[in-house]
């Protein structure tokens, strides 16, 4: 039966999160843009919030809740609404153990998981964007061979989070059956790290570009299964970040509009803006709903990609639009780094480009 | 829980209006476009059969007993109505609105009547013939100033006295000519109080004073009839006004009242929207599959052909619009204001699906565009979802309001 109230557990979780976001994220958002660097402080914060620990199973030291795909889009959408950055920093060991969890076989777990249980923040990755124009998750040119009975992976991988400090990557490859992909630990030789990447907006994610060369892993450490609701996550995740980042620069704009006067009035009182926040406000709605039922679907355990896909393009051109005019209604002052909507504006574009950065 | 699953009960429904729509409504959707202002009477004594009593075609507040349970289950007659809306219009948006049903003059009475007035005015839409009701608030000098209306109820003895001229009344010639309907009138009982001295009066067919002057030639919904009607000294009983007579300068009983009207109808504006929009989709759909073109989500923007990228265009505006439209519906069956979130999926849905039905013209290039197809005729169709109920500008208005905190005084 149609509904849109989250469950109260899902709704405690998400205002623990969204007050995490405002009073601990936001004040060192500009910072940390500004230095290419996240303090440790937020990150270990985050990580005592237990949104990693919480879907690992008990045996293998997490407290054993469930993984849905809703109750992530709400969290993921707080920490965007915090910063884009610093929620993909704290979100990132799920690259590595959503997978696992997901197709990962008992050995496998027995590995990784404990791992990302513990007291302290531990980073994980995932390398699959590639530096290619046309990137696309279903035809990958960087290459798993089989060879001695495990793989040989080669080429070249970018937008990686965290590559110096990931103690594990899932590596994405092309295989003998399309896109496979590869738990891969940080120190196995043949798998370095090329350089940290200088991008429009993602300043304070430590991204890397990262190199493949006759990299061998053993054949168990290919994940076995459908990958399809793994990518399917990532678009959720991303669309909800994107909700996230949106409603900052919208809630941002609108509060500065009721402030700043023109003529005598607030410029808000003014149709041209008025209209303009009252578009961004409905397209914050819309494309949330979009996400949540793309996650909903996952979390029934249907094939989501259509739902996934719409969410996640609509996503990405609707975070643009918003965070543009966010910009705009501030105007000069709106284009100057004393305010966070250029930021927003400059992380806004990335998510026509990001694949598989996040995990819902 | 988060769930966009439909109901048991609203699956049902919803499959048996689709075959109503497909049967009934598709094969008559043409003919009663090309023959304007002709009305498809035995379609119309069918509809009537069908659904007279029951309250499915209207939303609403649901009352406090409705909320809490109907055999355990929680209310859901909002949604009920999106998803019987969208059915209908995905059928024929201009026969849905000529369906014979107590419609928005029967919401209003619903809304603001007292027991009495409930029983006298919609008591007869569960027997007899066909009728219809309707609501008249348009003038020719105002349209979206709804608080500009210049006709006048002035008082005499044990009796309203009407005059003044009403437009694009949604099936006022059926109400008032065709059936033994009526229209509740929007008039003021003092100008100088403004939006407190409007009020609303059940006009009665067959009131003498009262004339259709004339029935509009549309560019769509044209199986509808919108109509003018002209009040000469219209004299009605005292006690057909709606609510209270006194004029409240500050009080949810006087304009603000009449206003909360819309936070139902708003959303079954724009359910009626999304059954166009999504008849054009289905359409389209089927048609690029048969020319063997396939849709690929998952593609990157690179290996994507534009027609790709348009359709999931359009199918993503359309379902946004579908969503913000249950949950304002759903809102209203909890009980919840849903004032924002009615104009929300009002102004949202009257756009996508403008758009929607003009992409998919062009979709179809000189198939799309030819009237042996119903394509050009749901473009057509389509536009008034973005005018009457509040302009899209209107609800954007709204929803600027709400947003910011802003009244009609600081906000225009």
């Amino acid at each position: 039966m149609i509904s849109f109230e989250p469950t109260e557990d899902q709704q405690m979780m998400r205002d623990t999160v969204a007050a995490f976001a405002t009073d601990q994220i936001r004040p060192v958002a500009r910072d940390a843009d500004e230095s290419g660097q996240i303090p440790d402080g937020v990150v270990q914060q985050a990580w005592d919030l237990g949104l990693i620990q919480s879907a690992i199973p008990e045996e293998f030291g997490g407290y054993g809740g469930d993984r849905s795909a809703v109750a992530s889009a709400l969290v993921c959408e707080e920490l965007g609404y915090g910063d884009l950055s610093i929620a993909m920093h704290v979100l990132s060991p799920r690259l590595v153990t959503y997978p696992v969890l997901e197709l990962g076989t008992d050995a496998q777990k027995q590995a990784v998981l404990p791992v990302y249980s513990g007291e302290k923040f531990a980073a994980a990755t995932a390398a699959l964007m590639e530096p290619t124009m046309g990137f696309d998750v279903n035809d990958l040119a960087v290459t798993a061979t089989r060879q001695n009975g495990g793989y040989v992976l080669n080429g070249s991988k970018c937008y990686v989070p965290l590559g110096a400090e990931a103690k594990h990557a899932v590596v994405y490859a092309r295989g003998e059956q399309g896109t496979e992909a590869f738990l891969v630990a940080a120190d196995t030789p043949g798998f370095t790290v090329v350089e940290r990447e200088k991008i429009m907006g993602l300043k304070a994610l430590a991204t890397y570009e990262m190199k493949l060369d006759s990299c061998v892993v053993p054949a168990d450490a290919r994940l076995q299964g459908d990958l399809k609701p793994i990518f399917n996550r990532s678009r959720v995740a991303l669309a909800a970040l994107a909700v996230g980042v949106a409603r900052a620069a919208f809630e941002y704009a609108r509060d500065y509009a009721k402030d700043r006067k023109a003529f005598g009035v607030p410029i808000a009182q003014k149709q041209a803006i008025a209209f303009m926040l009252a578009e961004m406000a409905i397209e914050v709605d819309a494309t949330r709903l979009l996400t949540w039922e793309a996650a909903w679907k996952i979390d029934r355990g249907e094939d989501a990609t259509r739902e996934a896909c719409l969410a996640k393009n609509y996503a990405a051109e609707m975070v643009l639009k918003i965070t543009d005019n966010a910009v705009q209604v501030l105007g000069g002052h709106g284009y100057v780094r004393d305010h966070m909507v250029e930021l927003w504006l400059r992380n806004g574009r990335g998510f026509a480009v990001f694949e598989g950065l996040a995990l819902a | 829980m988060i769930d966009f699953e439909l109901s048991e009960d609203m699956r049902v429904m919803r499959d048996m209006i689709n075959q109503v729509a497909q049967q009934t409504m598709r094969p008559i959707s043409h003919q009663f476009d090309e023959e304007e202002h002709t009305d498809p009477v035995e379609w119309q004594k069918m509809m009537w059969d069908v659904s007279k009593g029951s309250s499915v075609f209207g939303g609403g507040p649901s009352d406090k007993k409705e909320r809490g349970a109907s055999n355990g289950k929680p209310a859901e007659r909002n949604v009920g109505a999106t998803v019987t809306i969208e059915e209908l219009s995905w059928g024929d948006a201009g026969l849905y609105l000529s369906i014979p049903n107590a419609g928005l003059g029967g919401a209003a009475v619903a809304a603001a009547g007292t027991p009495e007035q409930k029983k006298r005015f919609l008591q007869r839409f569960s027997e007899g013939d066909p009728k219809w009701a309707a609501m008249a608030i348009t003038e020719p000098g105002f349209g979206s100033d709804s608080a500009a209306v210049a006709t006048t109820a002035v008082r005499d003895g044990d009796q309203w006295v009407l005059n003044g001229t009403k437009i694009f009344c949604t099936s006022g010639q059926r109400a008032l000519d065709k059936s033994e309907g009526f229209v509740v009138v929007w008039a003021t009982v003092d100008k100088a109080a403004g939006r407190a001295g409007i009020k609303a009066f059940v006009v009665d067919h067959g009131t003498t004073g009262v004339t259709v002057t004339k029935v509009e030639d549309k560019l769509g919904i044209r199986c509808s009839d919108t109509a003018a009607i002209v009040l000469e000294d219209a004299r009605i009983p005292l006690d057909n006004l709606l609510g209270d007579a006194e004029v409240h300068t500050d009080s949810k009983k006087g304009f603000k009242g009449a206003m909360a009207t819309f936070d139902a109808t708003r959303p079954a504006v724009a359910a009626s929207a999304i059954g166009i929009g999504r008849a054009a989709v289905d359409f389209v759909r089927d048609e690029l599959a048969k020319a063997g073109v396939e849709i690929h989500y998952d593609r990157p923007a690179m290996k994507q052909t534009a027609m790709e990228r348009d359709f999931m265009a359009m199918e993503a505006h359309l379902q946004a619009a579908r969503l913000l439209t249950w949950r304002a519906a759903w809102m209203m069956d909890r009980g919840m204001q849903n004032n924002l979130e009615a104009s929300m999926c009002k102004a949202k849905a009257g756009l996508a699906v403008t758009q929607v039905t003009q992409k998919a013209v062009e979709i179809l290039g000189p198939l799309g565009y030819s009237r042996k197809l119903l394509l050009e005729k749901w473009m057509r169709d389509a536009k008034i979802n973005d005018i009457f109920e509040g302009t899209q500008q209107i609800n954007l208005m709204i929803v600027a309001r709400r947003i910011m905190g802003y009244s009609s005084k600081e906000l225009n």
